[in-house]
């Protein structure tokens, strides 16, 4: 509750600050003082502190793994603030507008968080997608930018309408917006129910890969991800998709009982699918930027089995997977904000010009693509443990597996640009600081790689 | 504790190595570093070691287990000699950036003893995948011409196959009783001959990409080729002893109504690679290729026999694992003398050795003759072991084995007649003594006539393992 409304006061505050501050620093460290502050509120939550203590009439649940949930997305914007503030400067004069949208976007993933009710879930996605369509084409000059923004909306807004339909046909089949509802037993006299039922179940899981860029509904990824200035387009592909993604699992967690048997051949088909359109696609780019794009379609795949059955691999799987991801990926795209164009060559030569950022890029790229000591490693293991032990077949995880060997290709072909071609970077002018704080982010993957359980340890109490 | 020193030295020898710009200097902490790494095997073999046994991932019920039976000792071992050796008689190789070369050296080194060591699935996977990418970054760094692409083959395809691994440990894992990656828990899992045969099957591809074993061997020959040649003493020395250790300590003892099963069908593919390596060996005018080839053909043999399931045999790999070692590590020091000093790797530019070179021929024809097992050399005494078990399970298995010891006769003396005999060619001609290096070669020739004469250490050093693996 707190988080809820504390961001939410907090987007307020910095869209007076837009309007009242001349200062853009001022501006930033406002926002991250809010950050701060927020994540105390929430802390506080977990010791029983509220800021306005509500009945929500069970619209609302609050979970400590949803409040840490939080916790994690909120240390994750810090971190981006962080070290992308001066590129977000770098696009419009008054960051704050941006900043308040950010605020306004972990409104909605608090909420996603911890709804207990597919009403709260429709609120959520659409406080944390409207921003996006606005940070999507914050480059105003920019066509691109422009006509991602509109694609975004316009298929965003259909994939809210059909989220609102699968709503709609649960709430006549069960008569209640609850999330652990009864679920109907299919019987002769309820065969109208249960197939409402099962309708609405697939349109929210059509809805929500969509939110979460899982194949066949990714196609608007690529377009946005690249449209978009590349500051947003790393918050899109991390944050906003980790809280996507939590709330992908808590629904269907609670639900896909009544999916029956059907379920697993509708998830596996989706894995498959996404593991198949992400990795394939993301090995005939040429830009750095759209394979990223498609990697994370690739990464949406993996984190999909989490979804396959409850267990606490799946939940601290999903925990791991979001954090390890996010880090990697936020650290990589902050490199490419750097970079003049954004082709494999722009790389080239790195390491003998800038030879520390090339190793914190080659341990971002080591973990996405899973290798061990790297947090990616023990992100990927969790999640082969979680389907099989929730009871999926064999083959799908060698499928995955032969996938994760394939992402291996494009991931490593930015190393090879960086150490064993010659050139000279396209690379602009960087601050001393900002490779250091790229090296934190290393760290952190490096030290999540060997004691993963780090992350956990205050997961139960 | 004392196992930690085996992932110590080399871990912290690398770290300072990175800020170590003077070559020399860099040089002599890697051979330092290397040589203590030595003195603490050597130390192992007359003391009791005792299991390290520390919490590492409560979590997941992975623990930090390293323990060293006759199995791992004589792979550490191994380990602990070619590493000095290889610094040594490359030390006067020009390589540019030399810290960070030595560093991801040591890295390798560090890798491959956890490896030897792991006494947890989840923490062996770790060292398996921690020995690759160094040496990923060695090969595309510091390799020949082709050496990108070629490096990327040998690395997508050691990499789909640890991942495959991986799931054979997460199958194994969810079948133990306590949840557990522990050795111990594996081998209580009491697993059903259909999931033994799943699990078998998972793990075995890794080690067979990793040894190679015919048809999973396309990445091996242009690997070897395009490393730098330090690299590739490592990897045909130490490296692929890391698929054949993998089936000794997780597929047999683990597996056995599924290994028994499967015996024939591998060994009939390994005799296939054994015969076809030497074939193409006998063809190739790259000496550091017929090397490559004839390393294959001896892998092949080792693991026929392996699979051939009989004492003997098993006795035979675990002293070739080691006289393996030794010989192709003598083999490559003297083509990477030739190759450093005269730009050429082709037999036909060369000849007239023997005159220019008198010391390096007499060790490349010693060497040879270890290459081919003959009598009083110890590949001999591996050998002979292990053509006894292919008899025992199939005499016509053994008569075709045994034809490679006839063409591994004709390659390697024909690649002696091209390099040491002839007038003297105008590449040879080039040639100066690398004292170094022979100081090496003469050190490695003398462990292979006394472990020719004398195998008894060996054969005693490896008691325990197989004794776990047949008495049991």
């Amino acid at each position: 509750m707190n988080a809820i409304i504390v961001s939410a006061l907090l987007g307020v505050i910095l869209m007076f600050c837009s309007w009242g501050l001349k200062s853009e620093s001022l501006q930033k460290n406002i926002a991250l003082i809010g950050l701060l502050v927020l994540i105390v509120a929430n802390l506080a939550q977990l010791n029983g502190w509220y800021v306005i203590d509500i009945d929500t009439k069970g619209m609302l649940s609050f979970s400590s793994f949803g409040l840490y949930a939080n916790t994690i997305l909120f240390i994750l914007t810090f971190l981006y603030l962080w070290i992308n503030a001066e590129e977000i400067e770098a696009i419009g004069h008054q960051s704050a507008d941006f900043y308040a949208l950010f605020f306004f976007i972990l409104c909605g993933a608090s909420i996603l968080t911890s709804f207990d009710n597919l009403l709260m879930l429709f609120i959520g996605i659409e406080i944390l997608s409207i921003p996006l369509y606005i940070l999507t084409g914050s480059d105003k000059k920019n066509l691109l930018s422009n006509e991602a923004a509109l694609k975004y909306f316009l298929m965003g807004a259909f994939s809210t309408g059909i989220l609102l339909l699968g709503i709609t046909l649960c709430y006549g089949a069960i008569g209640s917006f609850r999330l652990e509802a009864p679920v109907i037993i299919p019987s002769k006299g309820m065969a109208l129910e249960q197939y409402l039922l099962s309708a609405g179940l697939i349109l929210i899981f059509a809805s929500m890969n969509f939110k979460v860029s899982a194949a066949p509904f990714h196609f608007w990824t690529p377009d946005v991800y690249d449209g978009a200035p590349t500051v947003f387009t790393s918050f899109m592909a991390t944050i906003v998709k980790a809280a996507g993604f939590i709330a992908f699992v808590s629904i269907f967690h609670a639900q896909s009982k009544a999916l029956g048997y059907s379920w697993e051949l509708l998830l596996t088909f989706v894995i498959l699918a996404t593991l198949l359109v992400g990795n394939i696609s993301a090995v005939f780019q040429r830009s750095v930027k759209r394979m990223l794009a498609y990697s994370s379609i690739a990464q949406a795949g993996f984190m999909l089995f989490a979804l396959y059955g409850v267990s606490d691999f799946a939940n601290e799987g999903i925990l791991l997977y979001a954090v390890v991801y996010s880090v990697a990926s936020i650290g990589i795209f902050a490199v490419l904000v750097k970079m003049k164009d954004y082709g494999f060559e722009a790389f080239n030569g790195l390491s003998k010009t800038h030879p520390l950022l090339a190793f914190v890029t080659t341990i971002f790229l080591l973990s996405l693509a899973g290798i061990p000591l790297t947090g990616g490693f023990f992100a990927k293991y969790y999640m082969l443990n979680a389907i099989l032990s929730a009871g999926a077949g064999l083959w799908v995880v060698i499928i995955a597996v032969i996938f994760a060997a394939i992402s291996v290709y494009y991931y490593f072909k930015v190393i090879q640009a960086m150490y064993f071609i010659q050139g000279t970077p396209a690379i602009k002018e960087l601050p001393t600081t900002y490779t250091y704080k790229l090296l934190f982010l290393a760290i952190i993957l490096l030290v999540l790689g060997v004691f993963p359980n780090l992350l956990f340890n205050y997961l139960y109490f | 504790m004392f196992l930690l020193s085996f992932l110590l030295i080399p871990i912290v020898a690398a770290i300072l190595l990175l800020f170590i710009q003077q070559e020399k200097r860099a040089q002599n902490i890697a051979i330092v570093a290397s040589v203590l790494s030595l003195a603490a095997a050597v130390n192992m073999l007359f003391i009791n070691v005792s299991t390290v046994d520390l919490t590492w991932l409560q979590v997941l019920n992975s623990r930090f287990v390293l323990q060293a039976d006759g199995l791992a000792k004589i792979l550490i071992l191994l380990t602990a000699i070619s590493f000095p050796a290889i610094f040594i008689a490359t030390s006067k190789n020009h390589v540019a950036q030399k810290n960070i070369f030595l560093s991801l050296m040591l890295f390798t080194q560090a890798g491959l003893m956890g490896v030897f060591l792991a006494g947890d699935a989840l923490l062996f996977y770790f060292f398996w995948e921690l020995a690759l990418i160094p040496v990923y970054f060695l090969c595309s760094i510091w390799g020949g011409e082709k050496r990108i692409a070629v490096t990327f083959k040998f690395f997508i395809y050691t990499f789909l196959g640890s991942l495959i691994m991986l799931i054979g440990i997460i199958y194994m894992y969810m079948h133990t009783k306590d949840h557990s990656f522990a050795f111990a828990s594996f081998m209580e899992a009491g697993l059903t001959n259909t999931q033994q045969v799943t699990a078998f099957a998972l793990f075995f591809i890794a080690f067979a990409i990793k040894m190679p074993i015919f048809p999973l061997h396309t990445w091996q020959p242009d690997a070897y080729d395009q490393s730098p040649t330090a690299v590739t003493m490592v990897l045909s020395a130490v490296m692929v002893k890391m698929g054949l250790y993998g089936v000794l300590r997780w597929l047999m003892p683990l597996f056995p109504s599924a290994f028994s099963a499967h015996t024939n069908i591998v060994m009939i593919l390994s005799i296939i690679g054994i015969l076809y390596a030497s074939f193409i060996a006998i063809k190739q005018d790259n000496i550091k290729k017929l090397i490559a080839y004839s390393s294959i053909a001896h892998i092949g043999l080792m693991s026929a026999a392996l699979f051939a399931n009989k004492e003997v045999g098993t006795q035979g790999v675990l002293i070739q694992l080691f006289s393996h070692g030794i010989n192709v590590l003598g083999l490559w020091i003297i083509a990477d003398l030739i190759e450093q000093q005269t730009g050429t790797k082709s037999l036909s530019e060369m000849g007239g050795l023997a005159k220019k070179q008198p010391t390096l021929a007499i060790l490349l024809v010693a060497f040879s003759f270890a290459n081919v097992a003959l009598p009083l050399t110890n590949a001999f005494v591996g050998e002979f072991l292990m053509f006894n078990s292919l008899f025992q399970v199939n005499p016509w298995m053994a008569a075709a084995a045994g034809v490679s010891v006839v063409l591994a006769a004709i390659y390697t003396l024909n690649m002696v007649q091209k390099c040491a005999y002839g007038d003297v060619s105008v590449a040879i001609q080039k040639m100066t003594t690398n004292k170094p290096a022979q100081a090496v070669l003469i050190v490695l020739i003398i462990i292979v006539f006394v472990t020719g004469v004398y195998p008894q250490p060996l054969f005693d050093l490896t008691k325990d393992t197989l004794l776990e693996l047949f008495v049991k």
